[in-house]
């Protein structure tokens, strides 16, 4: 189905029209872009419900040697987030047309927000193994782009550079596993499937007492955690914060980072269900969940705070994804939809107050309803949907997580205490962000505060209501997108009816009695926090200096100081050196297999040597031999040639007249050169130590003698002889030459003579430049 | 730079003209016998050389007439474009094609030819600009 290419291309495409909209719409340009992802929203919905046998898909011929297909499948998880993806994304740019304005740099955010959006939209949508990976290496490259989008500062540049680091690490590990996966499957399936990469032929297929699952399973653990900010690799995640908050909002509620969320729950169905996936998926996500929520309580920034949250729910999400029950799966498809709705809300709160009032420091902030009603009501009702609170789409999907967790027993029990300790920061710090500003003693801020323009509150609005209307009528989700979803990361299909209110049975009102204590206790922390908010923001802080952040740190200064030895190390700056270390790690690769092969080589062959040629060997020893006890350079250069000479006289006499021609002329040609660079240099001095003449003796002797008995093992195997057979027989009637030399030179191996051609033009321009760069350097300094 | 010999500088002229014409013949005898464009744009370079050696650089950029750079890339793209024949019929890139009557004195001709003095010009240009540039610094 075509429809399914449209989807990731209209995005890119969009790219290109971006600055001509710029130049004619100016300020309209986001409402414009938005008709984008609009349209996706549109053409997606048009085809719900899902049926989940029957997921629409796309399989083009990429590579077809390595097995590899550009192939694309839409079902109900992939459904889920392109409506997410491109239903925000319309909201953002429209957001980001309002928080950029007339700033000249509105064009490139533009740009790689559609960029981003088409890359985040493949990565849903792929059903190849290396699709999805390229696809999710475009994630990483985009959103590096965007999060250093305020390049002239030195902490954004630092933050994206982090981000990049730490999810392309995680990405090449990705990589690995999912090429061991691909192994795994074509192994496992000994006939019939011929697409080792096509996700849904390896899902199908039961990988998991695969001697290779267990090291496929980690690699690709690896780079989901790193891309969706789980501990140890959560500190990119808030320093990311530098991007503008469009960004944000969008890379770090709906998108980008669920990328790794997506990625386990798309693999479940096949990877999930293990011990190992189990364990490790669920603790680093309980883990997560936890130290995030708590980490946000030190945090004074807005949008920090926001971001450890995010953090905080990216760790809730995977740890259902690695229960896996399907209680635990509809838990996590509601709040992964329920969370993208409140998030993103607040993140364009927190953009609007920066924007409105010049910063983002919740103590610096107050008073401002007021001034921002609008703002202030959609944060209080994104708060709340948070908070967890009813009639909020955020509290059905706590409601659910609980009883996800009622299910089971002890574990189920820890993790509610962990959920139960969790809630109570999102809760207090929620109502921190949509309280603290808004409330109270009316504080002065840098700018002048008002309420922000229309294009700022579209989104915030939109969302938070959203997230109400939902909550009051959750069929809209349930019977449309939400069993597909679940279906599709269960394996197998699940009903899934979403209430409010679920009656009076004892499950139920367990979670919901959880629930109100957790409430309680998140609004009594919110009201006792503004005491002791100064020493919590003190403890974050150390606790961010000397956490993973730092191994992070100490990490890239030792790969960059290991980079300055090597290159101490290697680039000396001394031809002497360079030549020597080529020689000696010649030799050193050389010498085992060549001394090994050795003896094969010394054949009666070898000694059936006609005079002649003994003589012309002699000489070119000799001459060798006087060129290094040469006192003038043109002495040296002139028995060199007679060296070369010598040689081509063999290759003429052993018929090859082509090769021995050519080297004549490439000795006269060097001693020419020879003499026109060296003819105003001084004479020759002893400038080294015998020592030292004694040992590049050595080394060159060593080099000589591992090359001739390179040559000698080399000859002694017999050569196949097909190929040359083949030029011989053709070379007169296929290719009308007698000259075999030349007719594969020009016919049967031209491209390679073209591309020797190439190298030498290009070693020509090098000589040039390198030349007339010398020739400018001295003039300047002159 | 400059070698005070007279000599080579009587000889230097004669020679090229003769080495000029021998590079066309081993050009155009490659496909046959040993030669071919590598050696004759090799054989031509050296002539262009050795005037470079009994006048100077400049002497022998006058004689040339032409940039080596140009050269090189002219060179390069006569090479490149004996392939596009083969390209535009959607054959392999750089099959060969031959026209199909004898040429008195130059043998048969086709792309191959036309590669070959691509290859011809390139190596000339290439050690020429090597050559000269060193020369004057």
């Amino acid at each position: 189905m075509l429809e399914l290419f449209w989807i990731i291309a209209a995005p890119f495409m969009a790219v290109a029209l971006v600055p001509w909209l710029r130049n004619v719409l100016r300020g309209l340009t986001g409402y414009a872009l938005a008709l984008v992802p609009a349209g996706i929203v549109w053409v997606v919905a048009g085809h719900l419900p899902l049926e989940p046998d029957t997921a629409p898909s796309l399989v083009w011929s990429w590579l077809p040697e390595l097995g590899v297909q550009f192939a694309l499948r839409m079902d109900g998880l992939s459904a889920l987030f392109v409506l997410m993806i491109a239903g925000i994304g319309a909201l953002i740019l429209i957001y980001a047309g309002g928080y950029m304005g007339s700033d000249p740099r509105a064009a490139r955010l533009y740009g790689l927000l559609l960029a981003f959006m088409g890359s985040m939209l493949g990565v849903v949508l792929s059903d190849d193994l290396i699709t999805l990976f390229v696809f999710w290496e475009l994630t990483s490259i985009t959103s590096f782009l965007l999060i250093g989008f305020n390049h002239e500062q030195e902490k954004s540049r630092a933050s994206a550079l982090q981000a990049l680091l730490v999810t392309g690490g995680g990405g090449l590990a990705l990589l690995a596993g999912l090429i061991l996966l691909s192994i795994a499957a074509a192994t496992a399936d000994g006939a019939g499937l011929t697409e080792f990469g096509r996700i849904s032929a390896i899902l199908s297929l039961d990988l998991r007492a695969h001697p290779l699952y267990p090291a496929a399973l980690v690699l690709i653990l690896l780079g989901a955690f790193t891309k969706s900010a789980q501990f140890p690799f959560h500190f990119w995640l808030p320093n990311a914060m530098t991007a503008p908050t469009p960004v944000s909002a969008y890379l770090h509620s709906a998108t980008m980072v669920k990328a790794g969320v997506f990625l386990l729950a798309r693999l479940q169905p096949g990877l999930g269900d293990t011990l190992l996936w189990t364990v490790i998926v669920t603790s680093v996500g309980a883990i997560t969940m936890l130290s995030a929520a708590a980490m946000s309580a030190g945090q004074r920034d807005l949008k920090r705070i926001l971001a450890y949250t995010t953090v905080s729910v990216l760790g809730t999400l995977t740890m259902l994804i690695g229960l896996g029950t399907d209680a635990a799966l509809k838990a996590a498809v509601v709040f992964v939809a329920a969370h993208a709705l409140y998030k993103c809300a607040l993140f364009m709160v927190a953009g609007s107050i920066d924007h409105e009032t010049g910063t983002r420091d919740v103590t610096r902030l107050g008073g401002l309803f007021g001034l921002m009603p609008v703002t202030a009501l959609a944060a209080l009702l994104a708060a709340l949907s948070q908070a967890g609170a009813p009639p909020m789409f955020g509290f059905i999907g706590k409601e659910l997580l609980l009883k996800a967790k009622l299910d089971l027993e002890w574990v189920g029990a820890l993790l509610i205490i962990v959920a139960v300790l969790t809630n109570i920061f999102l809760i207090a710090m929620a109502l921190v962000v949509a309280v603290w500003p808004f409330y109270g003693r009316r504080l002065a801020t840098p700018k002048h505060a008002h309420e922000a323009p229309l294009a700022m509150l579209i989104g915030p609005v939109v969302l938070s209501v959203g997230g109400l209307f939902v909550g009051l009528f959750p069929a809209v989700f349930d019977q449309t997108l939400g069993p597909a979803a679940v279906s599709a990361i269960a394996g197998h299909v699940v009903a899934m009816e979403l209430h409010l209110w679920h009656g009076m049975n004892p499950a139920a009102l367990t979670a919901l009695a959880i629930s109100a204590v957790t409430l309680v206790l998140g609004f009594v922390l919110f009201a006792r926090l503004h005491h002791f908010f100064e020493h919590l923001v003190v403890v974050g802080h150390r606790i961010e200096r000397a956490g993973p952040a730092r191994g992070y740190e100490l990490a890239l200064a030792g790969v960059l100081q290991l980079a300055a030895g090597v290159t101490g190390l290697l680039q000396s700056g001394h031809l002497r050196r360079y030549v020597m270390v080529v020689v000696l790690v010649l030799v050193a690769l050389l010498c085992v297999p060549v001394v090994r092969s050795v003896p094969a080589a010394f054949t009666d062959e070898l000694w059936s040597i006609y005079w002649h040629e003994a003589t012309l060997a002699v000489v070119a020893l000799l001459s060798a031999a006087f060129a290094t006890r040469s006192r003038s350079r043109l002495s040296a250069v002139a028995f060199l040639g007679v060296t070369g000479i010598s040689i081509a006289l063999l290759f003429a006499l052993l018929s090859a007249p082509d090769l021995a021609i050519t080297l004549v002329m490439v000795e006269i040609l060097t001693v020419i050169l020879f003499v026109f660079v060296f003819y105003h240099l001084p004479q020759l001095k002893a400038l080294r130590t015998p020592r030292e003449r004694a040992r590049d003796a050595l080394y060159a002797s060593a080099a000589g003698l591992v090359m001739t008995l390179l040559v000698l093992a080399s000859t002694a195997v017999p050569l196949d002889s097909e190929l040359a057979r083949y030029y011989a027989q053709n070379s007169k009637p296929a290719a009308h030459g007698r000259n075999i030399v030349n007719v594969i030179l020009v016919d049967f191996r031209a491209l390679d003579t073209l591309g020797e051609v190439t190298v030498l033009a290009v070693a020509a321009i090098g000589v040039f430049a390198l030349l007339r760069l010398r020739r400018r350097t001295r003039r300047a300094s002159a | 730079m400059n070698v005070q010999s007279l000599i080579l500088r009587t000889t230097a002229g004669f020679l090229l003209i003769l080495l000029m014409v021998y590079s066309i013949f081993i050009l155009l005898r490659g496909h046959n016998e040993p030669g071919g464009g590598f050696i004759g744009g090799l054989l031509i370079a050296a002539g262009f050389a050795l005037y470079a050696l009994a006048f100077d650089a400049a002497a022998a950029r006058r004689l040339l007439r032409i940039d080596p750079r140009l050269l090189l890339g002219v060179g390069l793209l006569i090479a490149a474009a004996s392939g596009a024949r083969a390209l535009v019929l959607a054959e392999p890139f750089m099959q060969a094609w031959w026209f199909p009557v004898m040429i008195p004195g130059v043998g048969k001709i086709g792309t191959v030819l036309m590669f070959d003095i691509g290859v011809y010009l390139t190596v000339l240009g290439t050690a020429l600009q090597i050559l000269l540039t060193l020369s004057e610094e």
